[in-house]
């Protein structure tokens, strides 16, 4: 029998999905179902000075217009409101609390009705009127108020003395734009009450323990009071972390009813959830003749709300990247009347590596070397920030077959050198970074005596192939076929999960599975030992390995026995075990994954037209679970990118601090004409340390270092350095 | 979205009684405009008529050679017919060049040339906007205007009309058949939409109570000296930040007839006549071209964040003359500018 894990195997669950028998959170259907419909605040700051209902629930249909006046209690406290991912300092969001708006696009009432449309139509009928307070929303007008973030970084040495002294320097601010979550399922939640009063949550969410727990907090429940599910997630990419304020309206509306509701946010609503923060990434280098680095400082400033504190590591990258002997890092708040940011793929990493590339990238030319051999320079064996080796970094590897891969040592260094009839041919390259998790999760499994195992987690896959790839793990180590694994996630009833989330789910559920399985191998090895005449007698339990449905000696598949016969004379129907993942405890080395990124523009020199016609990925990133899905994950990720880098901007017009693109005709992702050939490499890299399977995750490493590329190309192909993304073609025009 | 009576005309006459029966009533095609604005409460209608299954689909030949279309043919069919394939190819690049398939299988010739604005604040009811609320204000004006008007602006609205299909009809000097209360009358493409003045509220000259039946193409279609050249933010499924539709026709390196219109730049498709004039009886020659840019873009104005349409319109305006004249025009499949 062939192993499972290592190939392409096609997604278990890829047949329901296309067929639409994968049901998604807002398509669970109910009796006597309620609909619920948001009203948004139309102002960033002040408060309801009236809201006046009356009119919508006059319209035929309408049940009930929830408002922070007119509700079921909710917990007066941030603890109960602090979920899994909130962030430390601040006061969560609670919808229809109080009377004070925060931001545009808060929820300030839910008109739930007998169907949607008229739920939408009342919600137009529902008068409101606000205290206005003075309000600010622009990061670049407010950068002075900036307060620091408090992070365990040591500085090393003395950047501020070692930059003014280099030999060579390059600094300057790049800019980040606000980016908004447009995963393809809109956020919905439908409740499911049965006759005892019991909630079933269909979430769109990448955590259903999370949102249970905080569900619980919320409304004063006990944990058997509800239970949250979400099988199938339309996409989420760190928008669903946490939980969405939905969850709570719609179960706000089943306890104050006592009905099954639905609540499904319209893709404009979606704007008022979390967000990529607007940041200005300020990198300065220094470096001496020869390309050594001698100082790195990064300073990111970014937004936050008012009540929460949001900061992921912009800036702890170069540390990770780049030997220097001195460095500074710093991240800086401006906090604004929005809503709080979000993670979103590769929170962080995705901006700030964006700008330490281009800097390094404006370094090498600065410093007439090529933009690789700088890197190659610079490279670092150890993580600086703790001075620990590694468990694994092939980014060396990934360097040269990326390089051969694209053709890099054909590139003409000069700017505008390469060109094709009326077309600019740029080549950048960039290098990504991001961190090798793992988390505890816990995995049941059932084997049954037919051979057919079901393998459950509370943990969400949420369009990434975690179904997948638990199956796959399952089926090598039961030794069995992948069909006759039945997979379940995400549900809070299941073993605990935490959030899907900074690309370590793959790595931590697939311990958990086989530390199940190994549990399920000992049961097995026991009973099959115990039959009479056992062709096992004699032989020890660790030499008993699961193969083709059988229970074998390890290197002698002759001497065996089925798991059917083990399991009868044993007479048990079913083998039942759980098991919560275990690794090693091991401060003594960094856990990354790396890549290195290649990308090709033709930009057409009059017009400023931008194509990006080849990006290569070189990735890596420990062992790849399933070359297919992983791949999958990598194009994605490098697809992003080209948004990151030509066409993702949230714009918000601050004179009324309201978002003017909230729908995905004008906040333009890529479309299919933007996206040419993407080549991904999966460099070999053994990690006999990071875990048994030596597997790291690549959820978000796919996306970091691919707008630096492409922003890294432009300027190749024009002579034009673009530090303001996106890279739109009128900044290409003077 | 506003609750509304819907009815389904029988004919184009039951068409124009229901409009006068009800004056907040609108007609629905393809819906792909109208329900949008409707589910953002930009368009309240009180009434929906649909005239979607009226018999306005036919494509026909005139008896002077041109090309009869039924405001209900949709883009997709239209731009796909053999007969404009052949004779009129400026208008198939010009509808493939907009909105996607699946909108254009839905989208109707009538419903494409009564398209709004996209302006952002026209779509978000929270925001002044003459052209929703007239007398409001207008918040582009010293708002986020990158993608507004540069030519044929007002005091009040400086939006653009977003029809891709729109410029090419008038590069080709279409006519619109109209049918109302008062009998059918026939009017220039270039007379249709308005400039804003002190009415942007008022996109069209359609009158109260009328309907296009039909667009009507001349003889000449230009079908070898032509190009439709779209710049945008992405590669595909964007507005046009400028649009151009050029046509040709030449003698040798001679240019006896030209035509030249703008899309995006303006609050209807924009022409000129003196460019054209300029381009008459000269070479085409890279010089010409621009003096032609020069003339089109007479008056342009920008506000803060729309001053690169100016410079941009100017450089595809050569390059699309340049595609005309050498007969190499800009594909609609391939991005990559020709
Ligand atoms: C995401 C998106 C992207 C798009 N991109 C582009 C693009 O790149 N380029 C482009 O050109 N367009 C684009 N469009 C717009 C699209 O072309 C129009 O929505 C479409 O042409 C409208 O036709 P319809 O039949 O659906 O009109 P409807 O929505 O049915 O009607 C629109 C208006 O026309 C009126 N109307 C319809 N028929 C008649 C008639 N016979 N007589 C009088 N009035 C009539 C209606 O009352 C209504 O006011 C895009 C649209 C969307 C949603
Ligand atoms: S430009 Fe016209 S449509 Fe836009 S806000 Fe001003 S008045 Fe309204």
């Amino acid at each position: 029998m062939k192993a499972y894990v290592g190939t392409p195997t096609s997604r278990v669950d890829g047949r329901a999905k296309v067929t639409g028998a994968a049901k998604y959170a807002g398509e669970f259907p109910a009796d006597g179902l309620l609909h619920g419909f948001v009203v948004e605040s139309t102002i960033p700051r002040g408060r309801i000075a009236r809201l006046d209902a009356s009119d919508a629930l006059q319209v035929k249909g309408v049940v009930d217009v929830l408002t922070h006046a007119h509700r079921p209690p909710l917990a007066d406290n941030d603890d109960a409101w602090k979920d899994e991912v909130a962030p430390e300092k601040g006061s969560p969001f609670r919808p229809l609390y109080d009377d004070r708006i925060r931001f545009n696009g808060q929820p300030i009432a839910l008109v739930v009705a007998d169907d949607w449309e008229t739920a939408k139509f009342a919600a137009t009928r529902v008068r409101v009127e606000y205290d206005r307070e003075a309000f600010a929303t622009d990061l670049e007008s407010e950068h002075g108020k900036a307060g620091k973030v408090d992070r365990p970084h040591k500085p090393r040495g003395d950047a501020a003395a070692a930059l003014a002294g280099a030999a060579v320097r390059h600094q300057a601010d790049y800019v980040l734009p606000t980016e908004h979550h447009n995963p393809m399922e809109l956020y919905a939640t439908t409740v499911v009450r049965d006759g005892s009063g019991r909630l079933t949550v269909h979430d769109k969410t990448q955590g259903v323990q999370n949102v249970h727990k905080y569900l619980c907090g919320v409304f004063n429940k006990r944990p058997d009071d509800l239970r949250v599910v979400s099988p199938y997630v339309g996409g989420a990419f760190g928008s669903g972390l946490r939980p969405q304020y939905q969850v709570v309206l719609a179960v706000l509306a089943a306890l104050e009813l006592k009905r099954s509701v639905r609540v499904v946010l319209t893709r404009q609503q979606m704007y008022g959830l979390g967000y990529r923060p607007m940041t200005i990434e300020r990198v300065a280098l220094g470096a001496k003749p020869d390309g050594t680095l001698d100082a790195v400082t990064h300073e990111a400033t970014a937004v936050t709300s008012r009540y929460e504190d949001f900061s992921r590591n912009d800036t702890g990258w170069a540390e990770q990247l780049y030997k220097s002997p001195n460095s500074l890092f710093s991240h800086k708040l401006v906090d604004l009347d929005v809503s709080t940011p979000c993670d979103m793929r590769a929170p962080g990493a995705a901006s700030g590596v964006c700008a330490l590339e281009c800097a390094m990238d404006e370094l090498a030319v600065a410093l007439k070397l090529d933009p690789i051999e700088l890197r190659l320079k610079c490279y670092s064996d150890r993580d600086q920030s703790e001075d620990l080796p590694y468990t694994s970094k092939q980014l060396r590897e990934c360097y040269a077959r990326g390089a051969e891969a694209f053709g890099w040592s054909r590139r003409n260094p000069a700017p505008r050198s390469m060109r094709n009839g009326k077309e600019l041919v740029g080549w950048g390259m960039a290098t990504g970074v991001w961190e090798a998790l793992q988390m505890p999760v816990a995995v049941r499994i059932v084997l049954t005596s037919n051979g057919h195992a079901e393998v459950s987690c509370a943990a969400s896959d949420i369009g990434t192939g975690t179904y997948t790839i638990v199956a796959q793990v399952a089926a090598d180590a039961l030794g069995l076929p992948i069909e006759n694994i039945d997979v379940k996630l995400a549900d809070s009833t299941l073993p605990q999960a935490p959030v899907e989330g900074g690309s370590w789910m793959a790595a931590s559920a697939a311990h958990a599975v086989l530390g199940a399985a190994e549990d399920i191998r000992q049961e097995l090895a026991r009973l099959a030992k115990a039959i009479p005449a056992s062709p096992l007698g004699g032989v020890d339990a660790p030499d008993v390995i699961l193969v083709d449905g059988a229970i074998a000696k390890a290197g002698d598949k002759a001497r065996a026995v089925s798991i059917a016969d083990a399991m009868r004379h044993g007479k048990l129907e079913r083998i039942e075990k759980q098991k919560l993942n275990h690794f090693a405890e091991d401060r003594s080395h960094a856990r990354n994954t790396h890549s290195a990124v290649f990308a090709e523009v033709k930009v057409d020199e009059e017009l400023g037209v931008i194509r990006v016609t080849r990006v290569v990925s070189a990735v890596a990133a420990g062992r790849i679970l399933n070359t297919k899905t992983g791949r999958s994950q990598i194009m994605g990720g490098v697809v992003w990118g080209i948004g990151m880098a030509l066409h993702e901007e949230t714009v918000m017009d601050h004179r009324f601090g309201r978002i003017m693109n909230a729908n995905i005709a004008e906040y333009h992702i890529p479309v299919n004409a933007d996206v040419h050939d993407i080549d991904v490499i999966f460099v070999d890299e053994p990690d006999d340390r990071i875990n048994q399977l030596g597997v790291k995750g690549i959820g978000e490493i796919g996306i970091v270092g691919v707008p630096a590329a492409i922003a890294n190309a432009v300027y190749h192909a024009t002579g034009k350095r673009i530090r303001r993304f996106p890279i739109t073609l009128d900044k290409l025009l003077d | 979205m506003n609750n509304f009576q819907y009815s389904r005309a029988t004919d184009v006459a039951d068409a124009i009684r229901l409009l006068a029966a009800d004056p907040g009533a609108k007609l629905i095609a393809g819906g792909t405009n109208l329900i949008d604005l409707m589910k953002e409460n930009v368009e309240r209608p009180s009434r929906l008529i649909d005239i979607s299954r009226l018999p306005l689909r036919d494509i026909e030949e005139t008896a002077d050679g041109g090309l009869r279309i039924g405001a209900l043919v949709p883009n997709s069919d239209l731009a796909y017919h053999p007969l404009v394939e052949q004779r009129y190819p400026l208008l198939a690049a010009a509808i493939l060049a907009g909105a996607s398939a699946q909108l254009r299988n839905m989208a109707s010739v009538g419903g494409n040339l009564m398209q709004r604005t996209r302006c952002a604040y026209f779509y978000d009811t929270a925001t002044p906007c003459n052209k929703r609320e007239p007398g409001s204000g207008c918040s582009a004006i010293d708002g986020l205007n990158r993608n507004h008007a540069i030519l044929g602006t007002s005091a009040s609205c400086i939006a653009t009309n977003p029809s891709d299909m729109s410029v090419a009809l008038v590069a080709l000097g279409a006519l619109v058949h109209i049918a109302g209360p008062s009998g059918q009358r026939t009017i220039a493409l270039t007379d249709f939409h308005r400039l804003p003045e002190d009415k942007p509220h008022v996109d069209t000259n359609l009158g109260t109570g009328e309907i296009i039946a039909a667009v009507e193409l001349p003889k000449h279609g230009f079908a070898r000296n032509y190009s439709y050249l779209k710049i945008r933010d992405r590669l595909s499924y964007a507005f046009a930040l400028v649009s151009v539709a050029a046509a040709l026709e030449l003698d040798g390196n001679a240019i006896s007839e030209a035509r030249l219109a703008l899309g995006g730049v303006a609050h209807k498709p924009w022409r000129s006549l003196e460019a054209e004039a300029a381009l008459r009886g000269r070479a085409a020659t890279s010089d010409h071209f621009s003096r032609a840019a020069d003339l089109l873009l007479h008056g342009a104005t920008a506000r803060a964040h729309n001053r690169f349409k100016i410079e941009l319109a100017r450089r595809a305006i050569a390059r699309t003359l340049i595609q005309a004249a050498s007969a190499t025009p800009q594909s609609q499949a391939h991005k990559k500018i020709a």
